[in-house]
């Protein structure tokens, strides 16, 4: 090895020791705790015995646990609950945010900063304040039933909150901004003149999107994707506040599992789950963005 | 009468510019192009060669006039309608598309089955000496290969006119020169009618059937090649193509005669008026001190040495500057005057053109 590869490694070691340290201990050892937990028994009063119990998984797949319930599916349909939310979390927030990354790509460079601006704005003030004034629109009594009524639209307040609707409102409200960066940045990036080449070539408005400019901007739509996909699913102040004791999701399950009902075996069984679920999507993502990084194409 | 392709009828068209004035782009141009003509659109930049192409391909809306290719009526039709392609300046090759996709483009657009597409994007691509290369990425091209595959594929569905916006800007110089070659020689093959869009000169005068020389949105001449050299309609003309010595005066029959005294002679009989006498470097050669030829007597500032020819830097002895080209096969005659640095500059009267004088 000649020194200054040596050098190198040394300063390498040197720059990425505390990062390396800090993970190893706040993000390794308490995934190695909620690992170790999940395959307890949970105690009377919360806490874990020390004894071997694999039913935990089981039990969120419905089999029955001879400790608890019979055959319930009650998990399962939480958790596809979730994805479904996540989902449309997802698919709400991309039919916002990719035309107006079109509209705001072409402002000049003043309003285009002016807008962005305002797209981050949100992050200046607490999520849970933002979202209790949701609780102040939707409520019966709220602002969005007494126009509602006062327009004569309906003649009783509906049930807009506490449904799943409210908690995808809340969601895309939440996850806006997170879908709308990425996206953002490959619509910016997309050459127009290629826009142009394709409508030369004879492909009308609705082939030209197709072919040239959504192939050209889906990492930046797959990536927002997974941006906003894996913090929704295990999102759960949305669901807390705008869901009610009604609608429940993951995030709330898992919660509830630590405080209320205090079985820390199972509610890390839970919270295994979803990092595996969020893993494999990511280890998905990075390897459909990686291959596409050896394509000197794209030019990732 | 020769068989109009495209004919361009007072279009017009002004942008707005951020500071609130008006760019007048187009000044109702009329042109016409003829079917198999390699036209070549000459002009400094910002005079509006690419607004020109662009009205004709259909990506700028005219504020007024008419564009009609091949007899129909284009001016109002979007660009995915018209039958007309572009080789742009920057390639514009799809990224995310191989070279046959690329290539073969107007043709899954068109709705041509896979296996004639295949043969045809084969054929386009032999065209342009890229056989076998239907597999790459344009990444992985040379900038020319990059340019002929956007050549191919703006000629695979055969338009009845291609429109090329300064194609070959972006390539060095030797491959500058065999891409002209190869251009024309395509052109010829094809059959169809280019309009080429160059700043470069030279670049206009080896290719095009015809020259339009484009000036503030406006024609300043439409003539071919040697035409716009020899007898340039004004002194934009005469100074934007070729280098060019002018001299403002009042002419008479076979004299011209300048403010500051010179005496110019020039073929013209019967010529009067205010003029200006246009004489190419080329044209001067040296003469001897006591030679009874029109000549201009100079000192000479500088003599530079470009390979084929010299090129002489001189005044006149009322402060006026002449260029003057010598064939370095005369290079006993320059080493004479390199060393008197002053020269007699002799020209043929018969090969003076006359200008006439412009409103100023
Ligand atoms: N989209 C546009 N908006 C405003 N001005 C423009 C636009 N396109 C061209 N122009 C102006 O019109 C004139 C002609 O431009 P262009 O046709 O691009 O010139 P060229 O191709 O000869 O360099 C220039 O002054 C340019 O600034
Ligand atoms: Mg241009």
């Amino acid at each position: 090895m000649t020194s200054i590869a040596f050098r190198r490694r040394a300063q390498l070691a040197v720059l990425l020791g505390p990062v390396s340290l800090f993970l190893a201990v706040f993000f390794l050892g308490p995934l190695a705790i909620m690992i170790v937990t999940s395959f307890l028994s949970p105690g009377l009063y919360g806490g874990v015995e020390w004894t071997w119990y694999p039913h935990n998984y089981g039990r969120i797949l419905g089999f029955a646990d001879p400790m608890f319930e019979d055959f319930d599916p009650i998990y399962i349909a939480i958790f596809l609950r979730s994805l479904k939310i996540a989902a449309m979390t997802v698919l709400a927030t991309l039919l916002v945010c990719y035309p107006a990354a079109f509209c705001i790509s072409r402002l000049s460079d003043r309003w285009k900063n002016f807008c962005l601006f305002l797209i981050t704005l949100p992050f200046f003030t607490s999520l849970i304040v933002r979202l209790f004034v949701w609780v102040l629109i939707l409520r019966p009594t709220g602002l969005a039933n007494e126009v509602l009524i006062g327009t004569g639209i309906v003649s009783r307040p509906l049930d807009l909150i506490y449904t799943d609707g409210a908690i995808i409102l809340g969601m895309v409200y939440v996850f806006i901004p997170f879908m709308f960066m990425p996206v953002y940045a490959s619509v910016e990036k997309l050459d127009w003149t290629l826009v142009r080449a394709s409508l030369d070539l004879g492909a009308g408005p609705i082939r030209t999107f197709l072919r040239i400019i959504l192939p050209l901007t889906a990492p930046g739509i797959a990536g927002g994707a997974v941006i906003v996909f894996i913090p929704a699913l295990g999102n759960f102040v949305v669901p807390a506040i705008l869901g009610g004791a009604k609608v429940m999701m993951l995030g709330n399950l898992i919660e509830q599992q630590f405080l209320a009902a205090r079985n820390w075996p199972f509610g890390s069984a839970l919270a295994m789950m979803v990092m595996t679920v969020m893993l494999v999507l990511l280890f998905i993502h990075v390897v459909v963005s990686g291959r596409r990084g050896f394509d000197p194409a794209t030019g990732h | 009468m020769r068989d109009s392709i495209v004919r361009l009828d007072k279009a017009a068209k002004a942008f707005a510019t951020p500071e609130g004035q008006t760019v007048t782009a187009l000044d109702a141009i009329d042109l016409d192009v003829s079917r198999n003509e390699f036209l070549t659109l000459l002009g400094p930049s910002g005079c509006g060669k690419t607004t020109l192409l662009q009205a004709i391909s259909g990506f700028v809306q005219l504020d007024g006039g008419r564009i009609l290719i091949d007899g129909e009526d284009m001016t109002d039709r979007p660009p995915y309608r018209r039958p007309v392609n572009t080789v742009f300046q920057n390639y514009a090759l799809f990224p995310h598309m191989t070279v046959g996709e690329n290539t073969g483009y107007a043709l899954e657009v068109a709705g041509v089955v896979k296996a004639e597409r295949t043969k045809r994007v084969g054929d386009a691509l032999r065209m342009v000496g890229l056989e076998g290369m239907e597999g790459r990425k344009p990444r992985q091209l040379s900038g020319g290969q990059q340019q002929r595959v956007a050549l191919a594929r703006a000629i695979i569905a055969r338009p009845k006119l291609l429109l090329l916006d300064e194609p070959l800007s972006a390539l060095d110089k030797n491959l500058r020169q065999s891409m002209q070659i190869e251009l024309k020689t395509l052109q010829h093959e094809l059959g169809i009618s280019f309009i080429f869009v160059t700043h470069d000169q030279q670049e206009a005068l080896t290719m095009s059937d015809r020259v339009a020389v484009l000036s503030g949105g406006r024609i300043q001449q439409l003539d071919t090649p040697r035409a716009i050299y020899d007898q340039p309609k004004n002194s934009f003309v005469a100074t934007f193509v070729g280098a060019s010595n002018l001299f403002e005066g009042e002419a008479g029959s076979g004299q011209l005669v300048t403010r500051d005294g010179l005496s110019i002679s020039h073929g013209r009989q019967g010529a009067t008026g205010a003029a200006t006498a246009l004489i190419r470097p080329e044209q001067f050669f040296i003469a001897q001190a006591d030679d009874s030829t029109p000549s201009l007597d100079v000192d000479l500032e500088q003599i530079v040495f470009v390979g084929s020819t010299f090129e002489l830097f001189g005044r006149t002895a009322t402060g006026r500057r002449v260029i003057a080209e010598i064939p370095a096969m005369r290079r006993s005659l320059v080493g004479e005057i390199e060393q008197t640095r002053r020269a007699r500059l002799a020209y043929d009267p018969a090969a003076v053109h006359l200008l006439p004088a412009e409103a100023a």
